[in-house]
């Protein structure tokens, strides 16, 4: 058994009157990949972003490493160890490319290596010719890219990335289950997805969420023969497209 | 990039033959234009450059006077009540900021109660016509103002301390705007700057980076503060003279105007803004008498319809389509 690096106990979020995350208990082994899925309204957003400590519990606790995360203020976290790109890409957009991952890289690196760690970034986003473009003129799905070599230039130990493929093409996300696969060599990532044949390219363990529960956990052959699962997730998903 | 050092040349070429040009009259008028950029600069830095709009740039510049008349006149060194100046206007921006950034307090409350200060700075320092509101012997003669506030003068160890006359004083002050601009834009420049620019575009990511905005915030919002109080100094040095109508809403609403004109985050916009406005100011004052507001307020409104993002990014805009090359956009569109 891996040491856990990420431990939510009993978590709960509530805005008002909706319990947006009702109770959700997760480990998670330091350099795994985990996978959360779930239909809408699941309350997948919700648990990440209490996850990337950009919202606070109503009731449980989450663990980074020992750390209490409703403890720490927003830039903290970061410092901490955990990098985030969200499912709407939040870029600076009046930047280059290259400020952008240098804003990443800096604070973690200081003045002297966050070049070194910008290049590299930009290497594994294919970014190395555009690194002047200003990020607003880039499309949706290269946007997704400058977030995810933002999350790179900051060596995080848990990434947490939510919907990372929205916006791409089919063979753009296959190119970030390779990336994805890649960077868990060296973090431990939770991807929130949407896309099942990119959950399954990722081949990890994945966890399913349901009105703000865990409803399942294990590999995707095991919860694609989850009778409840393919009830309520793939039968949603069924009854909306019929 | 490589060009700035340039600019700033020909600018310190330009102050060298000015007075040379220039009229006694218009030496020290714009020998005051002068201190008004150093206002103007200290608001580009915290709102054009890191984003926080501060209608409160006129409280410190108003501290900044006072500040300086009340060490003027109790020390007579003029070098002192300089630094008195912008240590009071400093300190006040640092309290104002701790409780307002720390407590996460919104950006629009924020310029609220910038502006909220400054008003409440008017009322009581205009209450204080009382002979017994005095700090040592400065009378600080509510309404009325403060007298007697001595000239700026050159104060070298072992000799009697000379008031500069008007074209020393305007070299002075030309010379310590220049100074402020260049240190400015090496501070935008900087790693501290860049990251001031990520809380300008977006405050709360900048956080989930790893970047405690708060204090960097506060740091700015300080150096901002204690530029407009060496700008106040600077105006109450020149004119003998401070009264509470530099807290006037008016007078704050004036130091935002000066920025919009000039265009927000180069620092140079503030500059061109204040001297525009200001010179023409003064032209229509001089021109018709009647209607000075009313025809300034029209050509500001132009100003802004036509060159939204302000004078100096549009003329940023036409160099470049002038002489094509890969650049940066400094401005901030509007």
């Amino acid at each position: 058994m891996r040491a856990s690096v990420l431990e939510a106990r009993g978590v709960v979020k509530e805005f008002g009157g909706l319990r947006a995350v009702a109770g959700v208990d997760l480990t998670l082994g330091s350099g795994e990949l985990r996978c959360l899925i779930g239909p809408n309204g699941a309350g997948k957003s919700t648990l990440f972003k209490l996850l990337a400590g950009v919202l606070r519990p109503t009731a449980g606790t989450i663990r980074f490493k020992g750390l209490d995360l409703s403890r720490l203020e927003p830039h903290e976290v970061a410092r901490a160890g955990i990098g985030i790109k969200f499912q709407v890409p939040r870029v600076y957009d009046r930047l280059a490319v290259a400020e952008n991952l240098w804003l990443a890289a800096n604070f973690r690196h200081g003045r002297a290596a966050a070049g070194a760690a910008v290049e590299r970034a930009l290497a594994e986003i294919g970014f190395g010719e555009r690194r002047q473009a200003t990020v607003a003129h880039l499309s949706h799905g290269d946007r997704q890219w400058v977030e995810i070599g933002m999350v790179l230039a900051g060596e995080p130990e848990l990434i947490l990335l939510d919907e990372p493929t929205a916006g791409m093409t089919h063979a753009e996300a296959r190119r970030t289950a390779d990336l994805v696969r890649e960077i868990n060599r060296r973090a431990t990532v939770v991807v929130v997805e949407h896309d099942m044949d990119f959950v399954r390219q990722l081949a990890a363990t994945v966890t399913v969420l349901h009105r703000g529960a865990v409803l399942a956990e294990g590999s995707i052959d095991e919860i694609r023969d989850n009778a409840t699962v393919r009830d309520i997730y793939l039968g949603t998903r069924r009854r909306a497209r019929g | 990039m490589r060009a700035e050092p340039a600019v700033w040349a020909a600018g310190a070429v330009a102050l060298g033959g000015l007075p040379l040009l220039l009229s006694p009259f218009q030496v020290v008028q714009l020998t005051v234009f002068m201190a008004f950029c150093l206002l103007a600069l200290s608001l580009d830095l915290i709102w054009g450059v890191a984003g926080i709009l501060s209608f409160g740039q006129a409280a410190f510049f108003g501290v900044g006077g006072y500040a300086y008349g009340v060490v003027g006149i109790n020390s007579g060194s003029t070098a002192l009540a300089l630094a008195g100046a912008v240590l009071g206007a400093a300190l006040l921006a640092a309290l104002l900021a701790y409780f307002t950034f720390y407590g996460r307090v919104g950006a629009m409350y924020f310029a609220v109660i910038t502006l909220t200060v400054t008003l409440i700075l008017h009322q009581v320092m205009g209450s204080t016509a009382d002979p017994r509101y005095a700090i040592g012997a400065a009378r600080l003669g509510g309404y009325n103002g403060m007298t007697n506030i001595p000239s700026l003068a050159l104060e070298l160890p072992g000799r009697a301390p000379t008031v500069l006359e008007p074209v020393p004083l305007f070299y002075a002050v030309g010379g310590l705007l220049l100074l402020v601009l260049v240190l400015g834009r090496v501070l935008v420049r900087s790693p501290f700057g860049r990251v001031l620019v990520a809380i300008r575009e977006d405050e709360g990511r900048t956080e989930l980076l790893g970047y405690d905005v708060r204090w960097r915030k506060l740091l700015t919002f300080v150096i901002a503060g204690g530029i407009a109080g060496l700008s106040g100094g600077l105006f109450a040095g020149w004119g003998n003279f401070i009264n509470p109508q530099v807290f006037s809403l008016s007078q704050s609403a004036l130091v935002v105007i000066w920025v919009m004109v000039g265009g927000r985050g180069t620092l140079y916009g503030a500059i061109a803004g204040t001297l525009v406005v200001q010179s023409l100011t003064n032209y229509l004052g001089a021109a018709s008498v009647t209607y000075t507001t009313v025809l300034l307020g029209l050509a500001l409104v132009v100003i802004v319809l036509i060159l939204p993002g302000g004078l100096v990014p549009a003329l940023g805009r036409l160099l470049s389509r002038l002489a094509p090359r890969p650049g940066r956009a400094l401005e901030v569109p509007p």
